[in-house]
């Protein structure tokens, strides 16, 4: 057994917003609201790190904030031995290269009128401009095969696909750079029963096929319960547990946990 | 058998560039006083358009067969049964599915009711939520005097829960949470006496420790109403929480129906098998997903509509559509397996 590495370390992380009140608030100074309220953690290299919270707890900020998509008020991130925060320019770039997100929608941030194939081959035409067209195009075409989908798919839009191709097609788009890290934030919430387990499947697979370390964020304890190698339970900004999935899962330390666990409907064993 | 509400033969047809579909497709079911049936199915299988259909609130060009009936007792309903027979077409006033809007009126919220997962689309963000409560119980008992009005509406919050209702009904919906404002929508529901309540997904939107206690609600009143209760879901957990018995939707057609715990715990439709197994639990296991997805109404295949991602078929399957066959007592299946 080799001993275990760090790949992203965060200390102490904050991030507030104001309540209420946006630009044309008259207070330019409301109270203020604490969506991550001093998190600490510690993702090793190949595991899956996965946060499960409800409603409002911060886990999107988190997960924001890990992959500097937000910026935290305070605290301390180090990925890959360096230190995320003061890093800038090109140096930033290369070490975000390394961390893409998976969301519930992956569409929801993107232009509804680019091709399949812009949006998968996009970050490679970011980050690789020296690859040839006909290297990009290829390279997004085996992509989108490994997530299941067939080469007619590049040419065509995204509402022409149903939501589980919709999210294997944002899959393909966080994996065509090749990270180390993906960060997936409720990958599956939008998702049919059946469907939904395929992804987590695929998620699976890629894991092992691509070598990738997980932090993956949802609100369900069962679906948290398939795919963490450790899990934390936030709260309102802040972790009240953090173990091993099994530990956390079967022998809860902390109240809420247990609460959690306790108003999850059970199913027959199979 | 005569229960408090009866569907035979319900079909829905809607109108769509590529052709009619048929959204819900000659389903029967029937719900006691007192009793909950679950409708579970994933999305699109046609849950919600079924639901509609037993509110008269189908999108406009629908064209709707079968019947529905909904008595005061099994009693009437057994009355308003043979009288369709006898006189085909004169009882019609009986069959929800042929009530004209102006006798919908009396009958929606006063007789039946129904609550949705988003409250805030039957909720009025402009008006108090006491307010809306009144307005829901007058549009119902016209001659009730004001004083009466507020205390039946009081009464409403109470029934739902609602913590410090007084001051609750002076509020307006934006400032309860998700929680509180799924109650207020099950106390405007109810305000008018209803029998019959269909809850479409009522908890899919909210945390698992507020679903928990919205379910419990649901299943106190319903037991202390004697309501009939038709829930709605796509999660098998709940269903098993919520429901005496169950039916499974796939592609607008009933495909399983029987006891909630003996559907659960053995299953006799691949799909329903197929459901449980990509469900995922506290338990980790390797989970088996259904291949492929839920068919397009435009593209339903022949006979099983499940055929393409059963891993069981033979060549039957295509032949004719699968009757639901008895797997067990009061327990159905549409497969030629069973
Ligand atoms: N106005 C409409 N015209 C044509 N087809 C429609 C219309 N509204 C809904 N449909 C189709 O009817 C089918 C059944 O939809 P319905 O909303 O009843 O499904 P559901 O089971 O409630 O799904 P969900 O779990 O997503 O709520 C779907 O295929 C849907 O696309
Ligand atoms: S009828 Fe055939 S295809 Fe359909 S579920 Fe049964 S075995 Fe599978
Ligand atoms: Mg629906």
């Amino acid at each position: 057994m080799h001993t275990s590495e760090i790949l992203l370390e965060a200390r102490d992380l904050r991030k507030s917003y104001r309540r209420g009140g946006g630009v044309f608030s008259k207070e330019a100074e409301g109270p203020r609201f604490t969506a991550v309220d001093g998190v600490c953690l510690a993702v090793e290299r190949g595991e899956t790190f996965a946060v499960v919270g409800e409603s409002g707890c911060g886990k999107t900020t988190l997960a924001r904030m890990l992959v500097r998509l937000i910026e935290p008020d305070s605290g301390e991130l180090g990925f890959r031995g360096k230190d995320l925060l003061a890093l800038r320019g090109a140096e930033l770039r290369a070490e975000r290269r390394q961390m893409q997100m998976v969301f519930q929608d992956p569409f929801a941030s993107l232009d509804p009128r680019m091709r399949v194939a812009e949006m998968v081959g996009e970050p490679l035409a970011i980050h690789h401009p020296e690859l040839g067209k006909t290297e990009k195009q290829e390279r997004t075409r085996a992509m989108l095969e490994r997530v299941g989908l067939g080469a007619d798919a590049l040419k065509r839009y995204p509402h022409e696909f149903s939501g589980g191709q919709r999210q294997r097609i944002g899959i393909a788009r966080a994996l065509i750079l090749r990270p180390k890290l993906v960060v997936a934030d409720e990958p599956v919430s939008a998702l049919d029963v059946s469907v939904g387990a395929q992804v987590l499947l695929l998620l699976q697979e890629l894991q092992s096929e691509f070598g990738l370390t997980y932090i993956f964020i949802s609100h369900s304890l069962p679906v948290v319960a398939q795919m963490a190698t450790r899990i934390a339970v936030m709260r309102a900004g802040k972790f009240v547990e953090v173990g091993p999935a099994e530990q956390v899962l079967h022998l809860p330390a902390h109240a809420y946990t247990r609460e959690l666990l306790a108003a999850v409907p059970s199913l027959p064993s199979r | 058998m005569t229960c408090l509400l009866e569907v035979r033969g319900l079909t829905v047809e809607l109108p769509t560039p590529a052709g009619w579909v048929r959204p819900v497709n000659e389903v029967s079911l029937h719900i006691d006083a007192g009793e909950s049936l679950g409708l579970v199915g994933e999305s699109g299988s046609g849950k919600t358009m079924l639901a509609m259909a037993l509110m008269g609130l189908l999108p406009p060009g629908a064209r709707v067969e079968g019947e529905a009936l909904l008595g005061k007792d099994r009693k009437e309903v057994a009355e308003v049964k043979e009288k369709n027979a006898r006189e085909p077409g004169v009882a019609g006033g009986k069959n929800l599915l042929a009530l004209n809007e102006r006798q919908w009126r009396a009958v929606r919220g006063g007789q039946i009711a129904m609550v949705f997962q988003e409250p805030m689309t039957s909720l009025n963000p402009v008006m108090r939520i006491g307010r809306q409560i009144e307005e829901a119980i007058r549009a119902h008992e016209s001659r009730l005097a004001a004083g009466d009005v507020k205390r039946r509406a009081a009464e409403a919050l109470g029934r739902a829960a609602i913590p410090e209702p007084q001051v609750r009904a002076e509020q307006f919906p934006h400032q309860l949470s998700g929680g509180l404002r799924q109650r207020a929508m099950i106390a405007m529901a109810l305000a008018a006496g209803p029998r019959f309540l269909i809850a479409d997904e009522p908890t899919t939107a909210l945390d698992v420790t507020v679903q928990k206690q919205i379910l419990d609600l649901l299943d106190h009143l319903r037991r202390e109403l004697r309501l009939a209760l038709l829930f709605i879901t796509h999660d098998l957990g709940v269903v098993r929480q919520v429901a005496d018995r169950v039916a499974v939707m796939y592609a607008g057609r009933i495909i399983e129906e029987g006891p909630a715990r003996q559907v659960l715990a053995s299953p006799r439709h691949p799909y329903t098998q197929g459901l449980l197994n990509a469900s995922p639990t506290l338990e980790r296991g390797k989970l088996s997903p259904i291949p492929g997805s839920v068919p397009q109404l435009t593209a339903v295949p022949p006979g099983c509509a499940f055929e393409p991602r059963c891993s069981l078929r033979r060549a039957e399957c295509v032949a004719a559509v699968p009757d639901l066959r008895v797997a067990d007592q009061s327990h159905t299946a549409r497969c030629v397996l069973v």
